[in-house]
């Protein structure tokens, strides 16, 4: 692995990955939070857009791998003087880091810079393409509460994941999509019509099924829900639900929840609570937020160690050596 | 294509895992505050079987005291190889801290992964005293390190390839050597 740039991988390579990240996972039982294996890198956090979670998450998972991290945000850097992308890439690079961990508004960012650096690069989000390590997070999160200790190894087979929301602009969706099925899962995505991305031809959206009802959905006592952020700085000039219209048909209330059976409630964060789930449902024993955001650091320590710690790197293969 | 010699077969390799299990007895008078840690892969099998061994000649239970080391985020060679898989870790509930710990390996050879593995029991805690138990010694150390166990001393070229087969993993029991000048 070179960069990680897609949620799209084979099933082998995200298994090793998911793997390789119960293994870092060990650290947070750990007095001493610190593993020398990139000692001696460098590595920069990219943000022109806001982010504390995702950028704190990839400082903590550097940091504890002993890289040396730099935040460089796109408010007040050279980038609000103008600066091109392939500028600051370069600049950057030239600097002597070893990686660059990017967030962009712009899709397909990542991918463009890292064909101009001949540096790994990380996609910790671009537009309303990808976000591979959110996928990557909720996967492992999943597989944590689906085969408890015995992980390893393991796909999620046969799990059923309906996913909530602005499916048309969502990268966490999108990535998903695309990383969840190859591990085994069945994923459906729910949402309002007008934010449904447009279909393929077999009816497919996303190349998974699609469903306007949230409550066929809930009826068909689905594996997991995960619900998507409603992103109202994203709204602006688009045909959308109002805040009353989303509620009644596609937020987690109490209600549905009561319907819900015993599914595993998963939202990316930030959350809106009232809006795509109620408190209640947040609370509950089912909802794995917390354990996102704590897995969130083990997989992107996952990430940085498999693109980071060789001059040479393959893909994690799983194997004994 | 040169064929593997077989070294030790399965009946050698329990007698040497045997004699170890005594040896470690002996210089810890007795089992207290024993606990073996394997570095994986075969050696966190190893530390398994001779758990099962000092149980056996003590009749304590050791369970709890026997668990798995992974050195791989603390190698020097991280930068050179490809992208090593790493293994996980288990450390008895109880601990290291002021115990006997008995790292378990395969084959002992530069040295460099029992230096990456007292790094890592360092972040774990600070044991009472580190002990090292190998099945093979092949030689050609390159740092200070010696085992306090040996099951074979295996004199070997560099260019010769040592393998340890375990049942757990391999189907069967054997130390096998290859290669080498021609």
């Amino acid at each position: 692995m070179k960069h990680l740039l897609t949620a799209a991988m084979p099933r082998d390579e995200a298994v090793a990955l998911l793997d390789l990240a119960e293994d870092m996972h060990q650290i947070q039982d750990r007095e001493v939070k610190k593993l020398p294996a990139l000692r001696g890198r460098t590595v920069v956090n990219l943000f022109f857009e806001d982010s504390t979670r995702t950028r704190s998450s990839f400082e903590i998972a550097g940091k504890w791998l002993s890289a040396d991290v730099i935040n460089v945000s796109g408010k007040g850097s050279s980038v609000s003087k103008g600066e091109s992308l392939r500028d600051t890439g370069l600049t950057i690079a030239a600097m002597g880091v070893d990686g660059v961990v990017v967030r962009s508004g712009s899709s397909g960012a990542p991918t463009q810079l890292a064909d101009w650096i001949g540096r790994p690069v990380v996609n910790a989000g671009d537009g309303t393409h990808e976000h591979p390590t959110q996928a990557l997070l909720d996967a492992f999160a999943l597989r944590r509460r689906i085969h408890g200790g015995a992980v390893r190894g393991r796909g999620l087979d046969g799990v059923r994941i309906a996913i909530v929301g602005d499916i048309a602009h969502s990268r966490v969706a999108r990535s998903n999509a695309l990383l969840l099925p190859a591990l085994g899962a069945e994923v459906t995505v729910v949402g309002p019509p007008s934010l449904l991305p447009v279909a393929a031809a077999d009816g497919t959206r996303l190349g998974v099924r699609a469903e306007t009802s949230l409550d066929r959905v809930i009826a068909e006592r689905p594996d997991a829900l995960m619900l998507l952020r409603v992103q109202l700085e994203r709204q602006a000039g688009r045909v959308a639900p109002s805040a009353g219209e989303y509620i009644t048909g596609w937020s987690l209330t109490d209600e549905r929840l009561a319907r819900l059976g015993d599914a595993h409630i998963m939202h990316p964060g930030p959350m809106n609570r009232g809006l795509e789930l109620s408190s209640r449902a947040a609370d509950s024993d089912a909802s794995t937020i917390l354990e996102q955001v704590t897995a969130g650091v083990s997989v992107r320590m996952a990430v940085l160690y498999s693109l980071l710690a060789s001059d040479h790197p393959s893909a994690v293969d799983g194997g004994t050596r | 294509m040169t064929s593997a010699r077989t070294v030790l077969g399965p009946d050698e390799i329990a007698r040497a895992l045997t004699r170890i299990a005594h040896e470690i007895l002996e210089a810890n008078h007795g089992p207290d505050g024993l606990v073996l840690l394997g570095i994986p892969t075969r050696g966190a099998y190893l530390a398994q079987r001779l758990a099962d061994r000092l149980a056996e000649i003590t009749g304590d239970d050791f369970s709890g005291r026997v668990g798995a080391l992974d050195v791989t985020m603390h190698r020097d060679d991280l930068r050179a190889t490809p992208t090593r898989a790493s293994h996980p870790t288990r450390i008895p509930a109880a601990g290291i801290d002021d115990r006997v710990v008995v790292l378990v390996d395969d084959v002992l050879y530069s040295g460099r992964t029992i230096r990456a593995a007292l790094d890592a029991l360092a972040d774990l805690g600070r044991p009472r005293a580190v002990r090292l138990a190998v099945l093979v010694d092949r030689g050609h150390r390159e740092l200070p390190i010696r085992a306090d166990s040996v099951g074979k001393n295996l004199p070997s070229a560099r260019s010769e390839h040592v393998s340890i087969l375990l049942d757990e993993v391999d189907g069967r029991d054997a130390v096998t050597i290859e290669g080498g000048a021609a």
